[in-house]
C-alpha cells in the first residue's frame, strides 16, 4: 500500500482573493504528475491536507467539484502559522496535497431526492463542490428540487460572489442569497441570518428531502431549532464537522470524539450520529 | 506528624459548616504505597478523607488560582512560600485564602526509597521518625532524615511564613553554614564533566511535562514550549530541544524558586531537575540576598532595581 | 508447538550470536530505573528485572520519528517534493518483554493497519521485530492483567515465551518468526512437547493466582457513551490531575502523535512525537476555538477513550493492558482501577 503521509506535489495555478477584507484566498492547484491527479479522484464534500515542506500541514475541505478536471481549488482563511505561509506564497510554488480524505456527502442517498443547502461564512467550500457536481448536466436529472441558503456576514465576504449570481438566475436551482447587514442601495438578495432566511425560504419537510448544513458553530446552533420548526428530523439533516487534525488518515488520534475519528468516520455526519456523541467539538 | 492531621481535620470541618470557604485543598490517602493524591473537600462529612504523612511532598499552592470564591489550603513551609508569590505575583487575592499552616519535619524521597528494593514496594508505614517499608521479599527499617528529599536537606524555612492558623506547634529551624552544598559540588566539576553532568541529567527525559505542571510557578497561559508563533523550541526528542526546555524554564523560575522540590517528586523519571535550578536560587542570595516567598510586600530581583544593584558583570 | 530448552550459562553467547543479524533491544538498568532501550554491543539485557517505567512501544514506535524530508533548495530537482525519509528496519528483536506489552502491541496495530490506510513506519518495525517475551512468575502489585483479557503468561503478540526455569529457560516457539529468532542464535536442544507444555500451564496459573490487582469491566459495554460522559463524578477524578502527559507516555496502548516540520538551512523534515490528550494544546483550533479546554475535558477523555469509545469502536476489549505503569507513575495518584471501577459502577440517576 502507498504511504499515505507522502503528499501530492502540486504548484499553484491560481491565487484569488475570496473576499473583501483579503483574509481568505481561493488557490487553484494543478497536480506534477498526471496520473496523480486520477489517483486524487475525489467526491463533494471531502477534504484534503495541504502540506507545505518545513511548515506543516492543514487540513481545508475541497472547493472545486469532481466534475472540474484538470485542477482542484480550495478556499482558506488565515489564521495560524500554515495558513497564513500560505497566503504569502506565490503562483508557481511548490508544495503538497494529501488525499481526498475523509468521508463525503451522502450521493446515493440523495438520489431522487431533494435537497437544500445551507451555508454561513467561508464553510461554503464543500457546499460549492456539491453545488456545481449536482448542477452538471450529467448530474442535475439525479436530483429534484435544489435550494441553497447562504449566508455572509456583508456581500464582500461572500465567497464564489460571481458563480453565486450566476445560479440565481438559472431556474433549476432556488438560491437564498443573504447578509447580515449592508450599505449597498443595490443589493438585491436578502439580509437577515441564515437561520431565519431558512425558515422563511427553506422548503418544508417530507420523506424526500434533505438538508446538508455547514457552518460555524453558532450558526448551526441557531439553524438547527429553523429546520426542526420545518419537520426535518435528526436522520434528514447532514452536517459537515470541524476538528484539529494533524494525519487526517485516522492515525494520530487528535480529531477523536467518542467513538469517532472526524477525518475518517467523518467529517460528514447525520445529526442522528452527532447527538450521540459528545459534544466535544 | 501524626497529632496535626486530627487538627487539620477539625479546622477544615469547623471552615466548611460555617461556610467560611467553598473548600479545603489538601491531601487524600493513595492508592499505593508513599503516594498521596490532591484533593479538594467541599462537605463537612468529607473532612475524614484528608491526610497529611512524610509522603505529601507536592505542592498544594499548584492548585490554587484565580477563582472567585474563598479556599483553604492545607501548607507546609514551601507550599505557604509559594502561596506568598502567587500574592506578589496577582494571582490570587490574600483575602481569597485561608492558610492553613503545618510546620513541617520533612518530607521523604520515595526514589530513594524505592531505590533499596529489586522489587515493587507493597507497604510503607511511619511511626515518628521510623519508616518501615516492604517488598515481597524484603522488609526495612529505616530512620526518616536518612532518606528526606533533597530539598528538605537544606531546608530552613519548614515553618509557613504565612498563615491563617497553625494545624501544630512551630518547628525548629535547621541553621547551615552552606544551604547549597549541591551547587558546589557541580561548580567544582571542569566544564567538560559539568556539560556531561547536564547531559547525563535528561538523557531519560520524556518530555511529558510533569515537572513543570507539578510547579507552582508554572502558569503562563501558553508556555514557552508550546507556543507556535513563533515557535521557539522544538516538540521532539532532539537533545538541545529537551535541554533548552529544561534550562529555559530554570531561568523562568530564578529568583522565585521555593525549592520545594514538586518537580522532582513529580518526574517518573526520577530525573533531579533542581539540579538547573539550585544554582540559580543560589545565585539570588548571594547577589540579590533574596529567597524567594518570604514577604508579601516584596517583588523579586528579576522585576525589580535598585542603585545598589551588582553590576560588575557588565563590562 | 516447538519447544526449546536454554541453559542460562548458554544465553549470552546465543544473543550475542544473534547480534549477526539482530539489532537488539531490552531492559536495562540505570541510576533512573529500568528501561527498554536499544543494547549497545557489550550491552545484556537485565533478564531479572521486574518492572520497566516505560513499556516496549519506543522499539515500533519511536518518541521522535523522521517520517519525510525534502530540500527546499529551488536548484535542487525534486525540491519541495516530499519524500519517506531513510529509516531503518533492519531486523531487530525485542528480548524480555512483558506479555501485557506485546498484547499491548495488538492493540495498537487495529489503530496503525486498517483496511483504508496503513502507516508504512509502524508496520514496517512490526513486521521487523521479533518479541521475545518473558513470563512474569511474580507479577508486581500494580499488575492486573489478568481482569483486562491478557495475563503473565498470555501469548498474544509474542514470537517466542521464555519462562525463567531458575537455571534454564523454557522458550515456547509461537511464530515463524521466532522460529528464525532462536536459530540465530544457536538454541537447539529440544525439549519434550507435552511434558514442556504441561510446564507452561502450571506457571501460568501459579502466576495468575499471585496477581493482587483486579478491575471490574463488564458493565462497561452496555452503558452507552453519553450516559458514562455526563456522570457526576469527573469532577473529582479530574481535580489532582495535572495535565502532564505522563500516563499516555508509559501506558503501551496509548498511540496518540503530532507531527511537526522543523527546517535546518534548506532541509526540511517532517518528524512525529508522542503527543498526549491531556495536553491543553491537543484539540485547540488555530482559531482559538478548544473543544477540549478545560482540565476535567481531557481527564474524561482519557479514560472513556481507554475504557468505553475504544472498546465500541473495535470490540476487542479495553484500550487497556493492565500493566499498572500510570498507576505507579502518575505524579498525582490518579488511579486508572478505581476510574475503571467507577465507570463500570456507575448507574444514571434519574
Amino acid at each position: 500500500m502507498e504511504n499515505p503521509y507522502i503528499p501530492y506535489p502540486v504548484r499553484i495555478d491560481d491565487i484569488e482573493i475570496a473576499t473583501e477584507d483579503k483574509s481568505l484566498k481561493t488557490f487553484k492547484f494543478v497536480f506534477l504528475n498526471k496520473e496523480d491527479e486520477e489517483k486524487f479522484s475525489y467526491q463533494a464534500g471531502q477534504f484534503a491536507e495541504l502540506s507545505i515542506p518545513g511548515v506543516g500541514e492543514i487540513p481545508i475541505g475541497i472547493a472545486s467539484s469532481p466534475v472540474e478536471k484538470g485542477f482542484v481549488k480550495f478556499t482558506v482563511f488565515r489564521t495560524g502559522v500554515v495558513t497564513s505561509y500560505l497566503h504569502n506564497m506565490k503562483v508557481g510554488d511548490i508544495m503538497g496535497i494529501r488525499g481526498p480524505l475523509g468521508n463525503w456527502y451522502p450521493w446515493d442517498k440523495l438520489e431522487n431526492k431533494n435537497v437544500v443547502i445551507i451555508g454561513g461564512g467561508f464553510a461554503f467550500t464543500t457546499l460549492r463542490s456539491s453545488i456545481v457536481y449536482m448542477l452538471d448536466p450529467g448530474n442535475r436529472s439525479k436530483f429534484k428540487n435544489i435550494d441553497v441558503v447562504y449566508g455572509a456576514r456583508s456581500p464582500g465576504m461572500l465567497l464564489y460572489r460571481e458563480e453565486l449570481f450566476e445560479w440565481e438566475k438559472r431556474s433549476d436551482i432556488n438560491m437564498h442569497i443573504t447578509v447580515d447587514g449592508t450599505d449597498d442601495p443595490n443589493w438585491k438578495y436578502h439580509k437577515g441570518f441564515v437561520p431565519q432566511i431558512v425558515e422563511q425560504n427553506a422548503p418544508k419537510a417530507d420523506e424526500d428531502t434533505y438538508a446538508i448544513i455547514c457552518g460555524p458553530p453558532i450558526m448551526i446552533k441557531f439553524t438547527q431549532p429553523s429546520l426542526a420548526k420545518l419537520g426535518y428530523r435528526e436522520h434528514q439533516i447532514i452536517m459537515s464537522l470541524e476538528n484539529r487534525m494533524k494525519c487526517g488518515i485516522g492515525m494520530c488520534g487528535r480529531c477523536n470524539i467518542g467513538k469517532e475519528l472526524v477525518c475518517k468516520d467523518g467529517p460528514v455526519f447525520t445529526l442522528e450520529q452527532i447527538n450521540q456523541t459528545p459534544k466535544e467539538y | 506528624m501524626d497529632t496535626c492531621i486530627e487538627k487539620i481535620r477539625e479546622l477544615s470541618a469547623d471552615l466548611l459548616e460555617k461556610g467560611e470557604v467553598e473548600k479545603v485543598i489538601g491531601f487524600a490517602k493513595g492508592t499505593i504505597p508513599m503516594a498521596t493524591s490532591p484533593i479538594a473537600v467541599k462537605t463537612k462529612q468529607d473532612v475524614d478523607k484528608l491526610v497529611f504523612n512524610s509522603t505529601c511532598g507536592l505542592n498544594l499552592a499548584n492548585y490554587v488560582s484565580k477563582g472567585k470564591g474563598k479556599i483553604a489550603v492545607i501548607a507546609k513551609g514551601c507550599d505557604a512560600r509559594n502561596i506568598v508569590t502567587h500574592i506578589v505575583e496577582n494571582q490570587i487575592q490574600r483575602e481569597q485564602i485561608y492558610i492553613i499552616g503545618v510546620p513541617c519535619t520533612g518530607m521523604v524521597d520515595k526514589h530513594k526509597i524505592a531505590a533499596l528494593f529489586e522489587d515493587e514496594i507493597i507497604e510503607f508505614s511511619e511511626d515518628g521518625d521510623t519508616l518501615t517499608v516492604s517488598s515481597l521479599l524484603n522488609t526495612q527499617t529505616l530512620k526518616k532524615y536518612d532518606y528526606l528529599k533533597g530539598n528538605c536537606l537544606y531546608c530552613t524555612h519548614k515553618n509557613p511564613v504565612l498563615y491563617d492558623v497553625l494545624a501544630r506547634d512551630l518547628v525548629e529551624e535547621q541553621k547551615l553554614d552552606n544551604l547549597f552544598p549541591d551547587v558546589d559540588r557541580i561548580e567544582a566539576l571542569d566544564e567538560e564533566a559539568k556539560w556531561q553532568h547536564f547531559e547525563n541529567l535528561t538523557k531519560n527525559c520524556i518530555r511529558c511535562y510533569a515537572c513543570r505542571n507539578a510547579c507552582p510557578l508554572c502558569y503562563c497561559p501558553t508556555c514557552f514550549v508550546d507556543e507556535s508563533s513563533p515557535q521557539w523550541v522544538g516538540k521532539g526528542q532532539n537533545k538541545t530541544d529537551v535541554n533548552t526546555f529544561h534550562f529555559l524554564r530554570a531561568f523562568h523560575c530564578a529568583g522565585r524558586c521555593t525549592d520545594c522540590g514538586a518537580c522532582v517528586e513529580a518526574c517518573p523519571m526520577g530525573i533531579n531537575v533542581r539540579d538547573f535550578t539550585r544554582k540559580l536560587n543560589k545565585d539570588s542570595l548571594e547577589l540579590f540576598g533574596w529567597e524567594a516567598g518570604l514577604d508579601v510586600t516584596k517583588r523579586p530581583p528579576l522585576d525589580t532595581y535598585r542603585p545598589e544593584d551588582p553590576d560588575d558583570f557588565i563590562k | 508447538m516447538k519447544f526449546i530448552s536454554i541453559d542460562k550459562n548458554d544465553w549470552t553467547k546465543g544473543i550475542d550470536k544473534s547480534r549477526e543479524k539482530y539489532q537488539l533491544f531490552g531492559p536495562v538498568k540505570d541510576e533512573n530505573g529500568c528501561l527498554i532501550k536499544k543494547l549497545d554491543p557489550d550491552v545484556q539485557p537485565d533478564m531479572g528485572f521486574h518492572e520497566s517505567i516505560m513499556s516496549a512501544k519506543s522499539v515500533i514506535f519511536p518518541q521522535t520519528e523522521k517520517i519525510l524530508n525534502t530540500s527546499l533548495d529551488e536548484s535542487i530537482e525534486n525540491h519541495h517534493i516530499m519524500q519517506r525519509a531513510k529509516t531503518d528496519y533492519s531486523p531487530r528483536a525485542v528480548l524480555g518483554i512483558r506479555p501485557y506489552d506485546a498484547k499491548a502491541m495488538e492493540l495498537v496495530r487495529l489503530n496503525f493497519d486498517t483496511k483504508e490506510f496503513k502507516d508504512p513506519y509502524w508496520c514496517d518495525a512490526y513486521e521487523a521485530t521479533v518479541f521475545v517475551g518473558l513470563g512474569i512468575t511474580k507479577p508486581g502489585p500494580f499488575d492486573f492483567s489478568t481482569s483486562v483479557g491478557t495475563g503473565p503468561f498470555c501469548e498474544e503478540g509474542l514470537d517466542i515465551l521464555l519462562a525463567d526455569l531458575d537455571d534454564t529457560y523454557l522458550a515456547k516457539i509461537l511464530s515463524p518468526k521466532g522460529e528464525a529468532y532462536a536459530a540465530a542464535c544457536g538454541f537447539d536442544v529440544m525439549a519434550d512437547e507435552k511434558e514442556s507444555q504441561a510446564l507452561f500451564d502450571i506457571l501460568r496459573k501459579e502466576a495468575e493466582k499471585n496477581i493482587t490487582s483486579s478491575v471490574e469491566i463488564d458493565k462497561l459495554k452496555g452503558q452507552t457513551i453519553l450516559e458514562l460522559h455526563e456522570a457526576d463524578f469527573w469532577d473529582d477524578v479530574a481535580f489532582a490531575c495535572i495535565n502532564c502527559g505522563t500516563c499516555t507516555y508509559v501506558c503501551p496502548t496509548c498511540w496518540c502523535f503530532d507531527i511537526q516540520d522543523e527546517t535546518k538551512q534548506k532541509q526540511a523534515t517532517r518528524f512525529r512525537n508522542w503527543d498526549t490528550c491531556m495536553s491543553p494544546l491537543f484539540t485547540r483550533h488555530a482559531t482559538g476555538h478548544n473543544p477540549r479546554g478545560t482540565k476535567v475535558q481531557r481527564v474524561r477523555q482519557r479514560f472513556m477513550h481507554k475504557l468505553k469509545y475504544f472498546l465500541d469502536k473495535y470490540d476487542q476489549g479495553i484500550m487497556c493492558v493492565g500493566c499498572g505503569r500510570c498507576v505507579k507513575s502518575c505524579p498525582v495518584n490518579i488511579d486508572i482501577r478505581e476510574v475503571c471501577n467507577m465507570m463500570n459502577a456507575y448507574e444514571k440517576q434519574d
